[in-house]
């Protein structure tokens, strides 16, 4: 018997995310535009990489804590109060992860296994689903709406649900479509869960990049918050994704869990990267706040140059992507795309990579400077002016 | 709209009022007539481009200089100050707390033209009671602008 068919099956059954062509396709290219990439093109702030190289200096290239850094929980506890009005207790509501990406897969894996079933809302971040797979559990996927903007539907909700359901994966702020959720929209679908047995794993890595009203937490409901574990994190916020550092939040019994999961696998987040994050929650929110006024100026530019090229797409109000409709262009996402890069030389990721209801649309990220985007524009406009001719 | 527009205006002089509009969700006539508003009240004086002179065949000689001076009765540092910033070799003169009074830079072809400006125009004016002349020997930043900076994006090519 050879290695190969001594692997798990449902990992081998689990795809591969389906980007590997644009990556080669690009790769190759020359002055091309990747409006695929799906993290800030900002830099980490200084005084964040500064605290960063002092710990380095200072010798702190020990393990940490498993759950983190006391003080790093205690800053995360503030920042979630001052900021989304959730109150989290440093000591054990609050756990340090590696990105926000590990949330994710202990919240999944301390809900679910063999049996369950997770209702899983698409197209969203291609993460959640593999995660499911890998516990043995049976994802369920929702089909969100663009004539909704892509919020979820209470009656969707109604209709996924059945004994077997353990768990609901919210993702809003929205990767891919950009999609946000205020608190009327959640409020309908908080009486469709309050009472059901379902944990709610809300992944909120983009909650302050929002652009239209204030980010609401479906844990900022007080019959949902102890059923609900809220992930967020610095990579998308703060520039940091490369440091890896994100965090979870939720009800003692459930992070104590969790963390015997990460004491396990990980043993504590990068030392370097939570002495980072200190100084990021202390002092970093300015810079927070300047990268936010610079996303929105050129989300108001590309979906208006979208539209203008002859694009459909509904206004997004979160993350950093907008979501056009392709769909009558008689042309899949993926012939769409792959057409648009080798003709006009700009990626866009086909909508149907986050999900097989994401078909008809593509994802386009204004994370990428205010000169890429508009001679993106340019192109894509020369490329649909060609496909209406 | 307004603080939010002169952010723009000043790391990005040209860029075009549509662009504006847009950015700023507002009509290109309502950018128009607050840039013009802005223009007549004083606020916005000018578009400057920050250019790195070492990149290009011209001489370019720059200087910080700290003068001292005694204030003039009723006047103040407002005279004295007058008479050395209408010298149109002086780029930019300010009045400083501290060791010195007013802070002077001087603009030139080569270090001796300057030098020469300031032995020949600056330090004989009447108040001044002393000047120190500190030539710039390399800028690393400036106007929020980090000089020779390599712009290649290091990310992968596709995130998803």
């Amino acid at each position: 018997m050879s290695i190969e068919q001594m692997i798990k099956e449902n990992i081998v059954n689990t795809p591969p995310s389906g980007i590997r062509k644009y990556f080669d396709l690009i790769n190759d290219m020359k002055d091309a535009i990747s409006l695929g990439i799906g993290e800030p093109d900002f830099e980490t702030p200084w005084s964040i990489r500064e605290e960063g190289i002092y710990s380095l200096e200072q010798g702190r290239t020990f393990y940490t804590s498993n759950a983190g850094l006391p003080e790093l929980r205690r800053e995360i506890s503030r920042y979630m109060k001052d900021r989304f009005n959730l109150a989290y207790q440093a000591e054990d509501e609050v756990l340090v992860t590696v990105g926000g990406s590990e949330a994710i897969d202990l919240a999944i894996r301390t809900f679910a296994g063999p049996g369950d079933e997770v209702i899983i809302p698409e197209p969203c971040f291609v993460a959640y689903k593999g995660c499911v797979m890998f516990t043995g559990a049976t994802p369920v996927t929702i089909e969100l709406k663009a004539e909704h903007d892509f919020k979820l539907q209470p009656e969707q909700v109604l209709n996924a649900i059945t004994d077997k359901t353990k768990a609901i994966i919210l993702g809003y702020p929205n990767n891919p479509t950009g999609a946000t959720m205020g608190y009327d929209d959640y409020k309908a679908l908080v009486e469709v869960l309050k009472d059901k047995n379902i944990v709610v794993i809300s992944d909120e890595l983009y909650a302050e990049l929002t652009y239209k009203g204030k980010h609401v937490s479906i844990a900022n409901f007080p019959e949902m918050k102890d059923k609900t574990i809220v992930i967020n994190g610095f990579s998308k916020a703060f520039a940091m994704t490369g440091w890896r550092i994100g965090f979870a939040c939720g009800h003692p019994a459930a992070i104590k869990q969790m963390q015997k999961i990460h004491q396990y696998a990980i043993m504590c987040s990068p030392t370097t990267a939570q002495f980072a994050a200190i100084e990021a929650l202390k002092n970093g929110l300015e810079e927070v706040e300047k990268m936010v006024e610079e996303y929105n100026r050129r989300r108001l530019v590309m979906v208006d140059g979208f539209r203008k090229a002859g694009l459909d797409c509904y206004e997004p109000t979160g993350a950093f992507y907008v979501f056009p409709d392709l769909r009558k262009f008689g042309l899949s996402s993926d012939e769409f795309c792959e057409r648009l890069l080798l003709e006009e030389k700009v990626l866009m990721v086909p909508g149907n990579a986050f999900g097989e209801c994401g078909e008809g649309f593509a994802r386009a990220t204004y994370a990428t400077s205010l000169e890429n985007i508009k001679e993106a524009l340019r192109r894509i406009k020369r490329f649909v002016d060609k496909l209406n001719r | 709209m307004e603080k939010q527009l002169l952010d723009i205006l000043k790391t990005n002089g040209r860029i075009k009022e549509e662009d504006l509009a847009v950015m700023l969700n507002t009509s290109v006539d309502e950018v128009k007539s607050t840039i013009e508003r802005l223009e007549k009240e004083g606020v916005i004086l000018g578009y400057d481009t920050l250019i790195d002179w070492e990149k290009t065949d011209y001489e370019k000689v720059i200087a910080y200089i700290e003068v001292k001076v005694t204030p003039q009765r009723g006047q103040g540092f407002d005279k004295v100050a007058e008479r050395i910033y209408n010298y149109p070799q002086v780029t930019a003169c300010s009045l400083m707390s501290g060791r010195y009074d007013l802070f002077v830079v001087v603009e030139g072809k080569t270090m001796k033209e300057v030098a020469l400006f300031v032995a020949e125009k600056l330090a004989p004016i009447e108040s001044v009671l002393s000047t120190a002349t500190h030539f710039v020997l390399k800028k690393y930043k400036d106007n929020g602008i980090v000089f020779n900076k390599p712009r290649k994006d290091k990310r992968e090519a596709v995130v998803l």
